[in-house]
């Protein structure tokens, strides 16, 4: 992960997503119009949100194998970045709902299940912060993360697929799936995706590496 | 001794434990009733179905987070030691998620009942009804004993197991508000299989990674 060509990779692949999210050719669509563009936005940040709370999850699972101190600051740095894309994939959320569903929160299944899911994450570090010994904090707060996993894919995955939703992709509306999205859109999309995950991945490891060396110094 | 063995003595354990002083059942009961009389005094009514569920799986989150936070914390460091020595962690979780559920059981029979005395009962399909409380009885022991083991482990009482649990538990009390809504109104039952089929799974998924991760979290 020391090389350089992926995070040049995650540069340039977010760098033409922003510019051909904005100024390439979008299928007219009425009610959305213009603000289809949001999902090469909107939706990449939930990617990268996801990525990085399953690459927690994998590294809690480790920690608590192997006990390796680095393995626990590794999950809690990946679910710090995947809080803070969580909460950005909100707020282009309700950016994009205001202009089309006509309010910012309007009680949608999706919104409320993503808004618990961070709920989850946040008790996580709260957790973390309420222990100081080393070891303890991070057996104990590597299981409720290990716990937490499963029930967060549940809530985020099965559960909005239940209820009548208006998001896209819920409730028989159509998504980003393959069958469902314009052709036009995909060659934007697919490398937004690819790029922000790529760039939360950088952060993280930037994240776990300042750490590290404070651990070192103190 | 085989794990259904150790598993049946640690059930009786906990059993016997609590009849001799009976203070935590007591307290907990005194508790589901003075909250009913309370929203009994407050409300005075109740004209809406869908208000009227909602309340009650109020009232059943809050007492069963205080009746389960107690399972692994009023239990000394001693104790614990000595179980640590007689029997397995997969013995102790297990039978202390037997004894959570028969409690949660015992407590939303008596909650129910109280709570359809005082207000209004506007159930339209009451066996069913039954069924999405012992549901949900099951569901908030497995996934409260596991939580109340992390945040007596960590060390700090009450407000952490409110911040640990509510969060986890939200999805399955969406599900069952959604099923007993459904017994409320008298839908028919073959409406709500999906919703029982979930909380099952969920449950399902929550007692698997609990007798994963109870080893982990019990060593010290």
């Amino acid at each position: 992960m020391n090389k350089s060509w992926w995070k040049i990779l995650a540069v340039v692949l977010v760098l033409f997503s922003i510019i051909g999210g904005f100024l390439f050719q979008v299928p007219a669509k009425p009610i959305l119009n213009e603000s289809i563009r949001n999902i090469h936005f909107h939706v990449p940040m939930w990617f990268a949100m996801i990525a990085m709370l399953a690459v927690s999850f994998v590294y809690s699972i480790k920690y608590l194998n192997k006990g390796n101190e680095n393995d626990d600051l590794m999950a809690v740095e990946s679910a710090n970045v995947g809080i803070i894309f969580g909460i950005l994939g909100l707020v282009t959320g309700m950016i994009w709902a205001k202009y089309t569903w006509g309010e910012p929160w309007s009680n949608d299944p999706k919104q409320n299940s993503s808004a618990i899911a961070l709920l989850i994450y946040m008790a996580y570090l709260v957790l973390r912060n309420s222990m100081e010994e080393e070891q303890k904090r991070g057996k104990i707060s590597s299981v409720y993360n290990v716990f937490a996993f499963p029930i967060m894919v549940v809530l985020l995955f099965v559960l909005p697929r239940m209820t009548d939703s208006l998001h896209p992709g819920n409730g028989g509306n159509p998504g980003f799936n393959t069958k469902d999205m314009a052709p036009e859109l995909r060659p934007i999309f697919y490398p937004a995706c690819l790029g922000w995950i790529l760039i939360s991945v950088w952060i993280t490891t930037l994240r776990y590496r300042i750490r590290k060396q404070e651990n070192l110094i103190s | 001794m085989t794990l259904f063995h150790q598993i049946k003595f640690l059930i009786r354990k906990e059993i016997m434990l609590e009849w001799r002083s009976r203070y935590a059942l007591n307290g907990i009961l005194l508790y589901v009733v003075s909250t009913v009389f309370v929203c009994y005094l407050s409300f005075r009514e109740i004209t809406n179905p869908p208000t009227w569920n909602a309340l009650f799986w109020i009232i059943m989150l809050f007492a069963s987070v205080n009746a389960i936070t107690k399972s692994f914390m009023q239990e000394s460091r001693g104790r614990h030691l000595y179980y640590y020595t007689i029997t397995g962690p997969h013995a102790i979780i297990i039978s202390k998620i037997i004894y959570n559920v028969l409690l949660m059981l015992l407590l939303s029979v008596i909650a129910l009942g109280f709570y359809t005395l005082v207000f209004k009962n506007p159930v339209g399909d009451p066996l069913f009804y039954m069924l999405s409380v012992l549901l949900g009885s099951i569901s908030f022991a497995s996934v409260f004993t596991m939580i109340s083991g992390i945040a007596s482990k960590a060390g700090n009482g009450g407000s952490l197991m409110a911040i640990l649990s509510f969060p986890v538990i939200i999805p399955l009390l969406l599900v069952l508000i959604k099923l007993s809504k459904n017994a409320l109104d008298g839908l028919d039952r073959s409406v709500s299989l999906n919703e029982i089929a979930i909380l099952l799974a969920i449950n399902v998924i929550v007692i698997t990674t609990s007798l994963l991760l109870f080893p982990y979290l019990w060593r010290d």
